[in-house]
């Protein structure tokens, strides 16, 4: 081999591009040629150099971030990020709704069969059936009849009236239910034991029951569960509580 | 062809064709609108693209011909290119090398110096041979070139830049543009 024409060959046998039959042919060349192997010397130490430019310059985070968001697909992608929000929201409305509406509705049910409590009292045939204007002879009627005890305040001097006592149920839940007359009026007072299920039914509230026009006070006084029906005027509902709240404190 | 696939076969070529395009056009910013351009055009032309082919040196030929066209890119296509009377050129002035001028071959600092200041022709030779690592023959598809003409551009190359470096000054190229 010529070394005139050496020059491309040394590169191709270094790149390993030399089909087998030439590189054989450089290899025994190069034994012999001090000028050669020097000179492929050379290219391969500045060869090793040369993987330094791999990686020299690195993009910048941002530039990277523009041209993704260029080759991405911005229809599908934009059209998740605006409705996902959207809908979540949409999807915690309506169960936030539905759960109010349901919790409402359940209360707004219990109160319901209150006043049908009180209503059915005040149309049976015996509208009680302890009679008595004594709460000394009302209150011990209800014992071993219902599980748990009571106080009842003096109506003495006020302008409210014991009539008499009935047992009711209300969700299973024995109960008494007191009648108290006020003027022309009646007013039935309900008292339960304090249970969970009863608790969630039977929310603290004063005024009228939207669906019956009844006016309702309920409360929780220890563990019990006090609830007045009427259609008496609110103010005589709400004294009548006060004079029960403070003897069940 | 699919955007989504498209995405996920050209992304992780992103630094390497950076890196390409920062060496090709001397600054960040052509750089940055090179790389741009490439990928907008490969997105478009993805359809083209036939599966199972390189996707490495098909993004490189769209960059390297969206190189040309450039600003940059033209003034290099007026270059004249010495290959044709190169063969056999220079090698009675090659003399043995002292080693201390040998080591500025292994001088990183050096070699990227004369690297960048190599006329394109001969820098992309070198570039997508000895940093990138095609074969001759994708470096031949890349260039559109034969591949005869890569083997002698290339060793042009290497000669040019081994003589910058050994003559110490890796500033100067021996090489007019």
């Amino acid at each position: 081999m010529q070394c005139s024409y050496a020059a491309t060959m040394l590169d191709a046998y270094l790149d390993g591009e030399l089909p087998p039959d030439r590189a054989v042919v450089v290899q025994e060349h190069l034994g012999s040629c001090m000028r050669c192997s020097s000179e492929i010397a050379e290219i391969a130490r500045m060869q090793r150099s040369l993987r330094n430019a791999r990686g020299h310059y690195a993009p910048s985070a941002e530039f990277r971030r523009k041209v993704q968001k260029q080759i991405s697909r911005p229809k599908r992608r934009s059209w998740l990020i605006w409705t996902m929000p959207i809908g979540v929201a949409f999807a915690t409305t309506i169960l936030l709704t539905a759960f109010v509406w349901i919790g409402n509705a359940r209360r707004s049910a219990a109160f319901a069969e209150l006043a049908d409590l009180h209503v059915n009292a005040l149309s049976s045939t015996n509208l009680v059936d302890v009679v008595s204007t004594d709460r000394h002879t009302v209150k011990p009627w209800f014992q071993g009849k219902i599980p748990f005890s009571f106080n009842l305040p003096e109506f003495n001097g006020t302008q409210y009236t014991l009539v008499g006592g009935r047992m009711v149920y209300f969700h299973q839940h024995p109960g008494a239910q007191l009648i108290v007359s006020m003027n022309q009026h009646k007013i039935s007072v309900l008292i339960f034991q304090n249970s969970v299920d009863l608790g969630r039914a039977l929310t603290e509230q004063t005024g009228l029951d939207r669906r019956t026009s009844f006016g309702i006070e309920a409360w929780q006084s220890q563990q019990l569960r006090f609830v007045l029906v009427s259609d008496a005027d609110p103010a005589g509902i709400d004294n009548l509580a006060r004079l029960l709240k403070q003897v069940n404190q | 062809m699919d955007q989504e696939f498209f995405e996920m076969l050209a992304m992780p070529l992103f630094d390497q064709l950076f890196n390409l395009a920062q060496w090709l056009t001397g600054n960040r910013t052509d750089a940055e609108d090179l790389v741009q351009e490439t990928y907008a055009k490969a997105l478009k032309g993805f359809k083209s693209f036939e599966e199972g082919t390189n996707v490495r040196s098909w993004m490189y030929k769209i960059l390297r011909n969206t190189f040309l066209t450039s600003r940059t890119g033209l003034k290099v296509q007026n270059t004249v290119l010495l290959e044709d009377e190169f063969d056999g050129l220079d090698f009675a002035a090659h003399n043995i090398t002292p080693e201390l001028h040998l080591l500025q071959l292994e001088n990183s600092h050096s070699v990227m110096n004369a690297l960048a200041e190599l006329p394109v022709p001969y820098r992309e030779m070198i570039l997508l041979s000895d940093m990138e690592e095609l074969s001759y023959k994708e470096i031949a598809q890349v260039l559109a070139v034969p591949i005869g003409t890569v083997m002698s551009r290339l060793s042009r190359g290497r000669k040019m830049l081994r003589q910058a470096l050994l003559a110490g000054s890796p500033g100067r190229s021996t090489h007019a543009m």
